[in-house]
């Protein structure tokens, strides 16, 4: 055990805080998707190396050697400052690195400088009505018709698909195969004739979801990733990648500082929360959580480092964080109790309304990525190696 | 930067929890319930160096840190070991570092194992059955209940101003009691002070609050490795056990009671290792830590004893297969230095969150 920071990487700190003090101002004023300042932010935050680290020069990235702990000083005084640590999405958190690791040289060039720099965006079609937890079950359709796939089926819970230029899709191309062998992963514009998107609204009122039916689309059929039938390692090489993002310990330390002002702020009876015994031990209940699961975050990053074995304090990452930030959220709401369920324009509303879409929010994230149910089955079978369950065979 | 044990101290847990292995399998440890007698686990444990840990070189001691001693403990508590680690190679050595002065003697016969020392700080944290203990820098008055580590040579009190003291076994006006507790590897007692001649070794109530956070972060090491003891029995049971022709391990129903036990239990290894470090190496986090280590191990340990018993069925509650020996221990360690909510409330304060 050693926390402390070499003197390279203090300086590089350094180098970030100062940053950040002196870009304060364009930070601020950093719009999101498809905005002109959000735009140029992101353009900055690549130049200094601050997004898209790693990813080589050539194709739009800053072309940095992978280094753990930059990364991770990075993450953490973005997330202290409260500043956006530049664009996200599915496009630049899952398709990219697949297309590093998988695309051929022509896909590199044509969809990763783009898709960094915002001006390409993009949605996942995985999931559909008949294929969720189990995902290899799925049975959207690409037939081969000449230099073109023909697409048929039904995506869901697919974000951001109204927004999106691109879409990058799984597909079964060969229907007689075992049906994880039978899958392609195609990517095509959300334009194309034949793709009709339906928003799909969620128990916060929001719709970021969509569901997304194909009729007959063609697709040149070059725009495949790995071969035909591959469809499934594809998807695979980077799957982890989403499921840990999705509980990030630095935005959970976040909010539970928030919690603590909350706390602070709002009385009942004239009182203060944080002096009511009761509201208080359930915060330092959460407290321990959050340290546990930060110190936990740590040891997995330092293990990459040096190669020792976390296995099992990965796997539990998604579960863990998904849980804890439900039960944060919640414990907002009901230390404000009846001001708790204010929502949308309700004069007693609290910090727009978050402590409420959080809550509701993270019961969506404990089920999508993979439920908590399936999570434990990951850890149970691939962690502990207990026995599968039997296989039922296909109704016929 | 590196978050995560060197060699050396794997090197060391693993030997430890091979002569554990050995040296005090369960059988051991119901003998020990039985008639209690640590001798030859303890002159062993003191063979591979453990009673000198904390001990800095030039007093004969190993002089190795706080990390090193939580994963001694977290081996202990994986054997439920019934031996005085907590009381002689922790919180003593610990208190006579703090207090400054020379106990050269004193420290090296701790560190050959020679000369054990029970504990007696509880009322400082909470006073029960309205016990305590009143000093006046020379003698001692009152009494202190559920001591830890009893059979002992030497006894560390604490009075009602958070002085500490050392008191002679055999001190005049001092009287001994057993207490027998659930948790049988565990010696425990009251002493009753009846103007008790003591030694002062601080007048200084941080001292004290130091001593007991070592002391937490060791309960809540025993805790991680009692309760990792329970979920490998039980998911070993889970993969050998047969009901409806498969291992009951098969079932979503019992693996997901598994899933449950890692998930609570992997973050408490790096939460106790951070709190051990923090007291070496970051003494602005180190309280806050201990209590959050000790308070969090305790609720997850619960959650372990539990549910590692049922996925064992009616054998966990059975004496047969001796679960129950770490059932209690985390039980145990779960009250001792101060229960959850009492620990939660001294990390608020730690942070002045509150008035």
């Amino acid at each position: 055990m050693d926390l402390s920071y070499s003197s390279q990487h203090q300086s590089f700190q350094e180098e970030v805080r100062d940053f950040l003090e002196s870009h304060a101002e364009q930070a601020a004023e950093a719009g999101g998707l498809r905005t002109e300042k959000g735009l140029a932010w992101q353009q900055t935050l690549i130049e200094h190396g601050y997004t898209a680290r790693t990813i080589p020069k050539q194709y739009g990235g800053f072309g940095a050697e992978p280094d753990i702990l930059k990364t991770r000083i990075i993450a953490e005084e973005f997330a202290t400052a409260g500043v956006s640590p530049g664009l996200g999405g599915q496009g630049i958190s899952m398709l990219v690195p697949t297309l590093l690791e998988v695309g051929t040289e022509e896909q590199k060039q044509a969809f990763i400088k783009p898709t960094l720099h915002g001006e390409m965006l993009w949605c996942q079609g995985y999931s559909e009505p008949g294929a969720g937890s189990d995902l290899a079950s799925l049975t959207t359709s690409a037939v081969l018709d000449g230099d073109e796939w023909v697409v048929n089926g039904q995506k869901t819970w697919t974000s951001t698909a109204h927004l999106a230029d691109w879409i990058f899709c799984l597909v079964r191309t060969e229907p007689d195969a075992p049906k994880h062998q039978g899958i392609s992963f195609l990517l095509f514009r959300m334009d194309s004739p034949g793709i009709e998107v339906r928003p799909l609204v969620d128990m916060t009122g929001a719709a970021n979801f969509n569901e997304v039916f194909f009729t007959d689309v063609r697709v040149p059929k070059h725009q495949i990733v790995g071969q035909r039938g591959e469809g499934w390692q594809v998807a695979n090489a980077i799957l982890g990648f989403e499921r840990d993002s999705l509980a990030d310990p630095n935005i959970t330390l976040q909010r539970f500082n928030a919690l603590i002002d909350l706390m602070k702020s709002e009385t009942i009876n004239g009182q203060r929360l944080i002096d009511h015994q009761m509201y208080r031990d359930r915060l330092m209940k959460i407290q321990g959580r959050v340290m546990a699961l930060r110190f936990n975050d740590l040891r997995i990053l330092s293990s990459r480092l040096t190669k020792k074995d976390t296995r099992l304090a990965r796997l539990i990452v998604k579960l863990q964080g998904t849980e804890l930030r439900h039960d944060l959220e919640s414990l907002g709401i009901d230390a404000m109790g009846e001001l708790g369920l204010a929502y949308g324009d309700n004069p007693y509303l609290r910090d727009k309304g978050s402590w409420q879409i959080h809550y509701m929010y993270f019961l969506g994230l404990i089920i999508g990525g993979g439920t908590a149910q399936i999570q434990k089955n990951i850890i149970s079978e691939r962690g502990l190696d207990l026995p599968r369950e039997p296989k039922v065979e296909k109704k016929s | 930067m590196e978050f995560g044990l060197s060699d050396e101290q794997t090197l060391l847990q693993d030997s430890i929890n091979r002569f554990l292995d050995e040296q005090a399998p369960l059988q051991r440890v119901r003998l020990f319930a039985e008639t209690p007698d640590y001798t030859d686990i303890w002159q062993g444990l003191t063979e591979l160096g453990i009673p000198a840990l904390l001990i800095p070189e030039n007093a004969g001691g190993v002089g190795l840190g706080t990390l090193e001693a939580a994963l001694v403990a977290e081996a202990l508590g994986n054997h439920t070991t019934p031996v005085p680690f907590l009381g002689s190679a922790v919180m003593a050595p610990r208190a006579l570092a703090l207090a400054g002065g020379d106990f050269a003697e004193l420290l090296g016969q701790i560190a050959a194992g020679a000369t054990t020392v029970g504990i007696a700080v509880g009322e400082t944290i909470a006073a029960r059955d309205n016990a305590g203990v009143t000093g006046d820098g020379s003698k001692l008055d009152g009494k202190a209940l559920f001591v830890l580590d009893f059979d002992a040579d030497l006894y560390l009190v604490a009075d009602s101003d958070h002085r500490l003291y050392l008191v002679e076994r055999e001190a005049k006006g001092l009287s001994r009691t057993d207490l027998e507790t659930v948790d049988k590897t565990r010696p425990t007692g009251e002493l009753k002070f009846d103007k008790t001649p003591a030694t002062l070794l601080s007048e200084d109530p941080e001292v004290l609050a130091q001593v007991i956070d070592i002391g937490r972060v060791m309960l809540a090491a025993d805790t991680l490795g009692a309760a990792q003891n329970m979920l490998d029995q039980a998911v070993a049971y889970a993969k050998e056990r047969e009901q409806f022709n498969r291992p009951i391990g098969s079932f979503q129903a019992v693996k997901h009671m598994c899933a449950e036990m890692v998930a609570g239990l992997e973050p408490c290894r790096a939460l106790v290792w951070y709190a051990a470090y923090a007291i070496d190496n970051v003494p602005a986090d180190a309280r806050l830590t201990a209590c959050h280590s000790k308070a969090h191990c305790a609720e997850v340990g619960a959650f372990v004893a539990k549910t590692a018993t049922e996925v064992h069925g009616g054998m966990g509650f059975t004496d047969l297969v001796g679960l129950h020996y770490w059932f209690k221990r985390i039980g145990y360690n779960r009250q001792m230095l101060g229960a959850p909510e009492l620990v939660r409330e001294e990390a608020a304060r730690v942070q002045n969150l509150f008035n």
